[in-house]
């Protein structure tokens, strides 16, 4: 399958009503997780900031999905050398980047009520911080050269160095004292929160999925025909 | 539906505000690439059929 989406052309056709139709999941999810975020009971500790939680959590989660969907993809990039693989690492990027920003200042918004703090250099706040500056290092990198090859040869590897965190951020609070909580949804034995609570943050995360794999594909999609065109436009030179 | 958040509302609102510009944005952003490329090509292949 992935062999047969590999051509530019059969990825076009085979995506063209795959992202309407996630956007459209997406809004119904995000239409019941609103509603759902709202109706939900307020925290016995954390009061109306639980709501925070709704949004912070599926932006975090998304900000590492995203970063390991630009991290495959550009190891197939460094390794196939296809082109589609390098648009989509590329078309990952801002979007993982955008979540992992949101997460920061969600998590910055619950934790000066809750911490008293705005940020604490903590290891998993810290480890997001980087996380966002992985992202934002390979934009730049891969901005910052010339030849599009190049460019994204250089930026899948700083890319692939990047995922070494990924563990370092899911883990960093078994492995350290931190002052962020443990996990409490993706644990060994089952999550450890109300289903009142449960229920919304598990909504809005399916949502964040899904809006996140319909943006994908239409960057993918937008990035596949910029270079279709970047050719054309070489070729009509070359002709004139 | 519980849309009083008392003395929270400082860091609730914000948040869920921040939330909705940023996906908003990456919505109209991922949307207006596609169109501007789309349109560029069907611009190129025409002038090569010409």
């Amino acid at each position: 399958m992935i062999t047969a989406l590999a051509n530019p052309q059969r990825f076009m056709s085979f995506t063209r009503p795959l992202a309407p139709a996630l956007g459209i999941g997406a809004a119904v999810l995000f239409a019941v997780g609103l509603w759902l975020s709202f109706a939900a009971p307020e925290d016995y500790q954390q009061g109306d900031t639980v709501r925070i939680m709704f949004v912070h959590v599926p932006a975090a989660w998304m900000g590492l999905f995203a970063y390991l969907a630009l991290g495959v993809s550009a190891f197939f990039g460094l390794v196939f050398r296809h082109a589609l693989a390098d648009a989509a690492a590329r078309a990952a990027a801002p979007l993982g980047a955008a979540f992992t920003a949101l997460a920061l200042i969600t998590g910055s918004l619950w934790g000066r009520p809750m911490w008293g703090a705005w940020w604490a250099w903590d290891a998993r706040l810290t480890s997001v911080l980087i996380l966002l500056l992985f992202y934002l290092g390979y934009m730049a990198l891969n901005a910052a050269i010339d030849d599009e090859q190049k460019a994204a040869r250089a930026s899948g590897v700083l890319a692939l160095v990047g995922l070494v965190n990924l563990p370092i951020v899911k883990f960093s609070v078994d492995w350290w004292n931190t002052l962020h909580q443990p996990a409490s949804v993706l644990r060994a034995d089952g999550p450890s929160m109300s289903a009142d609570l449960l229920a919304p943050l598990l909504v809005m995360g399916a949502a964040y999925k899904l809006l996140f794999l319909a943006l994908w594909i239409v960057r993918i999609r937008a990035e596949v025909r910029r270079r279709r065109a970047g050719s054309l436009a070489a070729a009509a030179a070359g002709r004139a | 539906m519980d849309l009083d958040m008392g003395s929270y509302g400082a860091y609730v609102w914000p948040a869920w505000g921040i939330s909705a510009v940023v996906l908003g944005w990456l919505v109209v952003d991922a949307l207006g690439r596609a169109r501007r490329w789309r349109r560029e090509v069907e611009r190129l292949e025409q002038e090569r059929g010409r």
